[in-house]
């Protein structure tokens, strides 16, 4: 039996770092604008004028590219009855006494969660976004709906870049984890550890 | 922009305390009395002339309106509502007119949301001032303005709207549109003077039957400085749509509140709390722990 099993193809693996780089491309200019104690990261895209013309294409492009990767793992993150125990041990699990608890398939409870707010962030981001989004149709949109619109933007911003640096940690955290979307691979004796019924599933026919 | 810069009492997207040594600037006001304005648009063109503005040539929409809206080459338009006023069994057709454009309010929308360091600023004299140069044409001041005044360039995308002269105000002379009103409807001074004028003027119209007239000075957006004399002053909705009860949206007071600083630190507290349960707990290696089983 092979100690590497794949997890993730090259296309997916792809797909990840590009929404990865157009996610920092996008917060960073976007948190440009989100309070005035980082208005220096306009020094990044060339300026005041040049942010603000730049994120909502670097938002778009991104919500393009999260919108490939997310038609493919949307089916492995239905929430299940394993998920809500892993949810309610969510203690335990955060410092790493995580076995026999639960019997965590291809994600566990947390990661399915994560997903989710990412889903509706995004989504949440593009549709407020583009309605104040100038000169090309903010004037499209009533201006009691823009007014709406800006700070729900600014509110899935900040919970999608939350759940970002959640997301991150926990790939720092469970080492052999940053293998999955670099290789393709985690050993294992990652996925024993981490995903047990996952673990059976592919290896029930090898 | 003119030369009193630093005299600001408030600077947009800064978290800072603006220059207030020169803290002894008197506050000014302009104040339109509606009922003795005639419709002549002499303070537009007056407006076009001073601050080198060309309006494109539009088209006739059917109303004295002319341009229709306010854009960024006219920073003042003279609105004019046809109404019914009922008076016991008979209703009797007003004419009201009422030159629009920014109020320079005490409690600005337009730089509250404004995430540009400096785009838009206000003088210690009261007067709200947009600067082009620091403009990134985000559209903000527009969601955050309650009276629908800014409006942004096609072709520059910068912000535009009536400085209140400032460049003149600031050597001395009034803005451009007070000095060429020939009907004397527009006053400009001190605010304490134009108050104490407008009430002359009040009880004169409360005397002549207008019953309701007065002040248009509106507290949800702490007072401005630009005001009017109504004649209908607990209908302000008649003319052209003046907001009865103006104030900043509450969403965007909310947006431009507190919680974004708390968001930052959240940010900061998350990346924080990783490294600090890294050090606690360690690393969750799977291979290595399995290494030390087969070890043991
Ligand atoms: C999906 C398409 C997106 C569109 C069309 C869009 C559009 C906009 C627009 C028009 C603004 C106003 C400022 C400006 O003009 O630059 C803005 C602000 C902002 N955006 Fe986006 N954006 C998108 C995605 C994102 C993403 C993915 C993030 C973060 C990861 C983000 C974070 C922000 C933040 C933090 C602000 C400042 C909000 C504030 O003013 O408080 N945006 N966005
Ligand atoms: S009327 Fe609008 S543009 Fe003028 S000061 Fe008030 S909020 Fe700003």
């Amino acid at each position: 039996m092979s100690t590497s099993i794949q997890r993730y193809t090259e296309r997916e693996r792809m797909n990840h770092w590009v929404i990865a780089i157009l996610f920092f491309l996008a917060g960073l200019s976007g948190l440009a604008f989100f309070h005035p104690s980082m208005y220096w990261l306009t020094n990044l895209f060339g300026g005041g004028a040049w942010t603000r013309i730049l994120h909502p294409f670097l938002g778009v492009l991104m919500f393009m590219s999260f919108f490939g990767l997310m038609t493919k793992l949307w089916h492995h993150n239905k929430i299940t009855d394993a998920d809500k125990k892993w949810l309610a041990a969510v203690s335990e699990n955060l410092t790493g006494h995580e076995e026999g608890l639960q019997d965590v398939g291809r994600y566990n409870g947390g990661q399915k969660v994560l997903f989710w707010v990412t889903v509706v962030c995004t989504f949440l981001l593009l549709v407020t976004g583009v309605m104040f989004w100038q000169p090309w149709f903010a004037d499209s949109f009533p201006i009691g709906l823009r007014r709406i619109a800006a700070p729900l933007h600014a509110l899935s911003a900040a919970v999608l870049i939350l759940g970002t640096i959640v997301h991150i940690y926990a790939a720092i955290w469970i080492k052999g984890s940053i293998r999955a979307m670099s290789r393709g691979t985690v050993s294992a004796a990652w996925a024993r550890k981490h995903h047990p019924a996952w673990y059976r599933e592919m290896t029930r026919n090898s | 922009m003119g030369l009193q810069t630093l005299d600001l009492k408030q600077r947009s997207a800064t978290t800072t305390p603006s220059p207030q040594a020169k803290s002894n600037v008197t506050e000014v006001a302009k104040l339109i009395d509606v009922s003795k304005c005639i419709g002549c648009k002499a303070c537009q063109v007056a407006c076009s002339e001073w601050n080198d503005l060309k309006e494109e040539i539009g088209f006739n929409h059917g109303t004295y309106d002319n341009p229709r809206d306010l854009t960024e080459n006219s920073w003042t338009v003279m609105r004019f509502s046809e109404v019914e006023m009922k008076e016991g069994e008979e209703a009797r057709l007003e004419w009201l007119i009422r030159k629009d454009g920014c109020m320079h309010c005490a409690d600005p929308g337009c730089l509250k949301a404004c995430p540009a360091p400096g785009a838009i600023v206000q003088y210690a004299n009261g007067i709200v001032d947009f600067n082009q140069e620091s403009c990134i044409g985000c559209g903000n001041c527009i969601t955050g303005c309650p009276f629908n005044v800014p409006r942004i360039s096609q072709k520059d995308s910068k912000a535009y709207k009536c400085s209140l002269c400032s460049d003149r105000v600031s050597v001395g002379l009034e803005p451009a549109c007070v000095k060429t009103c020939p009907t004397g409807a527009i006053s400009f001074g001190s605010k304490e003077d134009m108050t104490d004028l407008a009430e002359e003027r009040v009880v004169d119209l409360v005397e002549r039957g207008y019953k309701t007239a007065g002040l248009y000075d509106p507290k949800g957006v702490g007072g401005t400085h630009v005001m009017y004399v109504l004649k209908h002053a607990d209908q302000p909705m008649l003319y052209a749509g003046l907001p009865a009860d103006p104030s900043v949206a509450f969403s965007v007071e909310l947006w431009k509140g507190g919680l974004k600083p708390l968001a930052l630190l959240g940010m900061g507290a998350a990346m924080l709390g990783g490294l600090l349960h890294y050090l606690k707990v360690g690393p969750n290696d799977a291979d290595a722990e399995e290494k030390e089983k087969e070890a043991s």
